[in-house]
């Protein structure tokens, strides 16, 4: 009982802490944005894919890549946290360190979700073809993508001591995943013959699959051909993803001083 | 009287050096029980493994009966802390703080209002309570933070260094509050800091610790009896010949130099201090000043350490970085 308050407590934190924060509150309407109309509208130029632009194929990779980089951006929270003397109140308090990561994780998600949301609302404002059923199917792949994500940021924010190493991690990180997932070009497909060491890569990337399970889900039969495995295959990786990253970070907490 | 903390042989290495040494000590229920000593002591690393967050390297210690490696959890709940470093949520408000520490310590949400109410008025914050705390001054933050510390009702409240770079008001204010505490609440306080006249007005007993050891331990009145004596205070143009003069001629060895004064430990102050002014008159030193004193915790702390704390430079910056850090924030 009272671990699920804890929980709760540190969840509810994380969101008044973000919507307090009016600079990340617009900063997550303008990056989705430049991608959307800027890359779209230039590589779109020499894309052919029959009944798709590809504005739309790049849709549910930007989805996903703002999910990425809002989620590893979250980490920040925890060295916040140790810097300024936070971390201290929340260790040495009665609840399992489970419950502190779960609580700090599915508060991160939370902001991440809502950014998730603001994508899909500046999408249909660009006249991509989503309706609000497609968006009811797409938000339960949102939160798994999002669960596994955040928990890297955590783990990783966990280790590390200062503010500027982890702005650099990050971006180590971040980067080949979002290039290696197909975001935004087609993995495979008639007609589209990538390197084998780029889609080798790409088979270990768990967001791969994250992208894939939107773009089954957002541009329907179109899509078919380019699938890259069932839609269910892809939701069993994400989810045994999510599973094995929160473990992970669970043990990192712990171990926190 | 029963025991609400007890060691048994405690003790924190790195590597070789031993930051607690195999240290033995029962803290009474309901005692404010003071630790007093230089900086590196192992003040913070006692009370960092009696908070269960740090683990002994040998020994043993409990925490209201709990043990603190095996029955973490059940120990934390028994304790509040107020960190030398602050460690509140300044995007939040004040309540907010308090709401949160209430929820993470399960306290009953239908006693939650109540109690941070009251906590609120103890502190007196009720005016400031919904404002962010990034715009609260240093003295507002230390004093929410111990408010914190006692929503939970806990049996026991360790302060580490509690009044560090508040005003002598607010100072004033919080020992009387803790005083308070204690009487209606029958809390246990244990308290550490480098402040003497705080250890002597709070603390039923204090303990002086020195290289991780505890070097002596009593009440404030019979630690200052142990010195029996009085404190000779000279002020001279050549204070440290009048030093050398002291113990030479009139073998007086229980001395020291604390802000460019000669202060002697004699056992009769009313007769060596003629002798003083004879000795310093006859070498051509110059006397400013001279009085008699009795001899207090600082003298105690001295003559058990070798020491004055306000020697301790290294401290003082604590203290003083302390203070940056909240003016900062």
């Amino acid at each position: 009982m009272s671990e699920t308050r804890g929980l709760y407590t540190l969840w509810l934190r994380e969101i008044k802490r973000f919507l307090r924060d009016r600079m990340r509150i617009i900063s997550m309407f303008v990056q989705p944005l430049l991608w959307l109309v800027i890359f779209g509208a230039g590589f779109g130029l020499r894309f052919t894919i029959p009944g798709l632009s590809y504005q739309a194929v790049i849709f549910p990779g930007i989805v996903a890549q703002t999910l990425l980089f809002t989620s590893m951006f979250m980490g920040i929270s925890v060295i916040w946290d140790k810097e300024f003397g936070f971390m201290k109140e929340i260790l040495v308090a009665p609840i399992s360190r489970f419950s502190i990561f779960l609580g700090k994780m599915i508060g991160d998600s939370s902001s991440s979700f809502l950014q998730g949301i603001i994508v899909f609302a500046i999408g249909l404002a660009l006249g991509i073809p989503i309706d609000p059923v497609t968006f009811l199917y797409a938000f339960p792949i949102m939160v798994l993508i999002t669960l596994g994500l955040v928990s890297i940021g955590l783990t990783v924010a966990s280790f590390i001591g200062s503010l500027e190493s982890f702005g650099a991690i990050q971006t180590f990180i971040n980067l080949p995943l979002f290039f290696l997932s197909g975001a935004l070009f087609p993995l495979k497909g008639p007609g589209i013959s990538l390197p084998t060491w780029l889609t080798t890569v790409a088979a270990w990337n768990p967001l791969t699959y994250g992208v894939d399970a939107l773009r089954i889900v957002i541009l329907g039969a179109a899509w078919t051909p380019l699938q890259i495995q069932p839609l269910w295959v892809d939701l069993g990786i994400v989810a045994l993803f999510d599973v094995i990253m929160i473990a992970i970070g669970t043990w990192a907490f712990t171990r926190m001083k | 009287m029963s025991h609400v903390i007890e060691t048994r042989q405690l003790t924190k290495a790195y590597n070789s050096l031993k930051a607690v040494d195999s240290i033995d000590v029962s803290v009474e229920s309901g005692e404010i029980f003071g630790l007093l000593g230089p900086n590196g002591a192992g003040k913070t690393t006692i009370i960092s493994m009696l908070c269960t967050m740090l683990k002994p390297t040998s020994g043993n210690a409990t925490v209201n009966g709990f043990d603190i490696v095996r029955e973490a959890n059940k120990v934390r709940k028994s304790i509040g802390i107020v960190f030398q470093e602050p460690s509140i949520d300044d995007r939040l408000t004040g309540r907010e703080n308090l709401y949160m520490h209430a929820n993470l310590y399960g306290v009953p949400a239908s006693e939650q209002k109540t109690r941070i109410d009251r906590v609120l008025k103890l502190v007196e914050l009720e005016d400031r309570a919904d404002d962010l705390l990034r715009t609260y001054s240093g003295g507002m933050r230390r004093r929410l933070e111990i408010g914190r510390g006692l929503i939970h009702y806990p049996k026991v409240l360790f302060l580490d260094e509690p009044t560090v770079g508040l005003d002598p008001q607010t100072r004033d204010h919080i020992w009387r509050y803790i005083r308070e505490l204690k009487q209606a609440h029958d809390i246990t306080v244990v308290l550490t800091t480098h402040y003497m006249d705080e250890a002597d007005r709070l603390s039923d007993r204090i303990a002086i610790m020195d290289h991780g050891k505890i070097v002596i331990l009593d009440t404030p009145p019979k630690l200052k009896e142990t010195l029996e004596g009085d404190v000779v205070v000279v002020r001279a143009n050549n204070i440290h010949a009048l030093s050398d003069l002291v113990s030479k001629s009139l073998g007086l060895e229980n001395k020291q130099i604390v802000d460019g004064a000669l202060e002697v430990t004699v056992r009769n102050g009313k007769s060596a201090m003629p002798r003083i002014m004879e000795l310093a008159t006859q070498n051509k030193i110059y006397v400013e000043s001279i009085l008699l004193r009795e001899p207090n915790l600082e003298d105690v702390f001295l003559h058990y350490t070798g020491r004055t704390i306000r020697d301790d430079t290294g401290k003082e910056l604590h203290g003083m970085s302390a203070i940056q850090r909240r003016k900062i924030r």
